[in-house]
């Protein structure tokens, strides 16, 4: 049904709401985002931004687009009522937006299905991708793979270690990891030895970005293909119980599932949103990934923000239990959405997430990411009621596979995140 | 043939009585390029130690540079290629902060004639506060500053910032820049601007290749003021190769090369005789 009203060419539900923050002509969210990077890249951003808006108004885009998120990657994803766990935390009714199920187990491939088709559009023959926890590299690997390009994806040498799954999948899919040993050899270093590579090959090469961060246009272009989680939530609320949720709770490392599931609901006054970050060992232990809550403004791979850096402005290596939240920057559109207070942020810790990720799994039969854990945390830490009026909507961004090395981990040595951070 | 006419200079000459600082750009960079052309070594500060580095620095003017670049370390410099980001986490990890870098500059800018400019990334930059650090560094003998995520469209508040301060700002031109932002670029850059020889990071190359050459022909119809060349240069070849289509060289990887490589009391002598066989080549 959704699917049948989504694949409509003209469709106005993808077109930005007037008053939402577009980033202006300097691609900025009020003082966050821009486009600070070599010049060497600044031609290629700007031909990037004119390309993605034609394409995007462009109905064959669209339709391709749409037919490929629904016969390939098995969109819709379900809204689906978690009435176990509801009733066990009394928080009021958890409705899940099952990102898990779609193809590659996650959120991330509807952004890498839309920049490759991009890329395609403009005869590039080699995708690059930065990647953490491996997530963002296999979807782009595999996408890649769906239309025969070349794909290199960086990874940090520590994450390499630690996500041997992700990289055999990537590997399988056709795709070369480059293990990244420079800085602190994890996410951050992977994207700036991705922007290294872009700049020196960026007449035949695409970047595809993982999340709504870097230079104008990618944060507004990585938001507008993830939109579709909550216009395809929203209608679900609608049909399913007739009316919108009171609140929506999503994860944010560099925040692309929290945008892409709370812009369609922003014109919706009545609708509360609540940003998770990951607090690591704690926010005052230091060791943590909260920028919005902890960090300072600053630029970082290309966007001005909020990040995680020393007095000297050094950028610091942040901590997390989940390597999709272990980023020490965000998106600049959930700055600005801090400074204006449309979305509250929060953090929780990695103990908080792992006892989530164990409710989810025994209560509901559903292992999710630890990424998501953090979501489902955070609904667990809200007052409880008596009454079940309150409609919470959580984005369950990925499905927990890949992270059972470290929760089993982490269960064998009792001590909840503890154990992962001596790296 | 020397077409550098007097390069007008942005800054705002200190007129008023009431500023105490001079706010005019420092005339040794203002007359950089009125007589040949000049060799500009970058060293990154504190690398391989503080001492390894005045010696290199001062190795590097007694062979003939004409100016410093210091380079500010960074931890995550995107622009740069493995040597300099080698040389940034060393420096960073000996204890090499911005105020160290503005300290290494004073003791450099008491002892050397040449003029020092400062290059680094934005966000250090930005957390010392625009208007602060360019008072700073002016304070300490800088006479200018190259920022390579600063394009020339995000920097309104950080030229102004530099302006006040009587701080050059030395824009970087790319293989990939097409002429009508060659003129914008140009006519940002407060004395020179600085071209990139290859779409990449920075880093030791091989050679030459004719798209250089190419890109460097295109500046030269559009640029009205100096530039110099830089990214790859390491050998007097280069510098030959690309004579008359430049105003001026930058050496940075290969030096750090050097530093890193030979034992402390001949890396200096090495930087040295590298920056005199570019200087002769230059001549």
């Amino acid at each position: 049904m959704v699917n049948e009203k989504r694949s409509s060419a003209s469709d106005p539900g993808y077109r930005l709401a007037p008053f939402l923050p577009r980033p202006d002509r300097r691609g900025r969210f009020g003082a966050y985002g821009g486009r600070y990077v070599p010049e060497t890249l600044i031609p290629a951003l700007k031909r990037l931004e004119a390309d993605f808006k034609s394409a995007w108004k462009d109905p064959a885009f669209q339709k391709e687009y749409r037919r490929l998120m629904h016969e390939f990657a098995g969109r819709p994803t379900s809204l689906y009522f978690a009435e176990r766990l509801s009733s066990h935390w009394r928080r009021g009714r958890i409705y899940l937006k099952r990102e898990d199920l779609n193809h590659t187990g996650s959120h991330k491939l509807n952004n890498t299905l839309g920049q490759i088709l991009l890329a395609v559009r403009g005869g590039k023959k080699r995708v690059i991708a930065e990647t953490g926890a491996g997530q963002h590299g296999v979807a782009t690997a595999t996408v890649a793979a769906r239309f025969g390009l070349e794909c290199d994806v960086y990874m940090g040498k520590i994450d390499v270690e630690r996500q041997a799954p992700n990289v055999a999948r990537m590997k399988l899919l056709g795709a070369r990891v480059i293990p990244v040993e420079s800085g602190a050899q994890t996410l951050k270093d992977a994207t700036n030895e991705a922007i290294r590579d872009w700049v020196a090959r960026v007449d035949d090469t695409f970047y595809v970005i993982g999340s709504v961060v870097g230079p104008h246009p990618y944060p507004f272009m990585v938001r507008q293909f993830q939109r579709v989680i909550g216009e395809e939530a929203r209608t679900q609320f609608k049909q399913q119980i007739g009316r919108l949720p009171n609140l929506l709770v999503a994860c944010v490392g560099g925040g692309s599932n929290a945008l892409g599931f709370f812009t369609a609901f922003m014109k919706d006054k009545s609708v509360r949103m609540l940003g998770v970050e990951a607090a690591g060992c704690g926010l005052h232990s230091g060791k943590h990934a909260a920028s919005l809550s902890a960090g300072r403004v600053g630029i970082l791979h290309g966007s001005a923000g909020y990040l995680l850096q020393s007095n000297d402005g050094q950028i610091t290596v942040p901590q997390s239990i989940s390597a999709g939240l272990d980023y020490p920057g965000v998106g600049p559109e959930h700055s600005y959405l801090k400074d204006s207070r449309r979305v509250t942020y929060t953090s929780v810790t990695d103990d908080e997430a792992l006892a989530a990720f164990t409710a989810l799994s025994e209560l509901e039969g559903i292992l999710p990411a630890l990424e998501s854990a953090h979501a489902l945390a955070a609904v667990r830490k809200l007052p409880a009621r008596r009454t079940t009026n309150q409609i919470i909507g959580v984005c369950l961004s990925g499905r927990g596979d890949k992270d059972l090395a470290t929760v089993m981990e982490a269960a064998e040595s009792g001590g909840g995140g503890k154990s992962r951070n001596k790296s | 043939m020397n077409r550098t006419s007097t390069p007008i200079s942005l800054a705002r000459r200190s007129q008023a009585p009431r500023l105490r600082m001079d706010t005019s750009v420092d005339f040794r960079l203002r007359d950089l390029f009125t007589v040949g052309k000049p060799v500009i070594p970058f060293l990154t500060a504190g690398f391989p130690t503080v001492s390894g580095f005045v010696d290199a620095a001062v190795a590097a003017c007694d062979a003939g540079a004409r100016a410093l670049e210091i380079g500010m370390p960074f931890s995550d410099p995107l622009a740069d290629g493995p040597a300099i980001q080698y040389s940034s986490q060393v420096a960073l990890a000996g204890g090499i902060t911005m105020p160290r870098v503005l300290e290494l500059t004073t003791r450099l800018s008491a002892r050397l004639p040449i003029p020092i400019l400062l290059m680094g990334y934005l966000n250090p930059i930005s957390q010392m506060g625009f208007a602060r650090f360019a008072r700073a560094a002016r304070a300490a003998g800088a006479t200018g500053t190259i920022v390579p995520d600063c394009p020339i469209d995000e920097a309104t508040e950080w030229r102004s910032a530099s302006r006040h301060a009587g701080m050059a700002n030395v824009f970087l031109i790319a293989p990939t820049t097409p002429d009508e932002r060659v003129a914008l670029i140009d006519a940002g850059s407060t004395v020179f601007s600085y071209c990139v020889s290859v779409a990449g990071v920075t880093g030791v190359r091989r050679d030459v290749s004719e798209s250089t050459r190419r890109f460097l022909r295109r500046v030269r119809r559009v640029a009205k003021k100096p530039y110099v060349v830089g990214f790859g240069i390491s050998q007097p070849e280069h510098v030959r190769a690309l004579k008359l289509l430049a105003d001026g060289f930058v050496v940075g990887s290969a030096l750090v090369k050097i530093l890193r490589e030979s034992p402390k009391p001949r890396a200096a002598a090495g930087v040295g005789r590298t920056i005199g066989a570019l200087v002769r080549a230059a001549e």
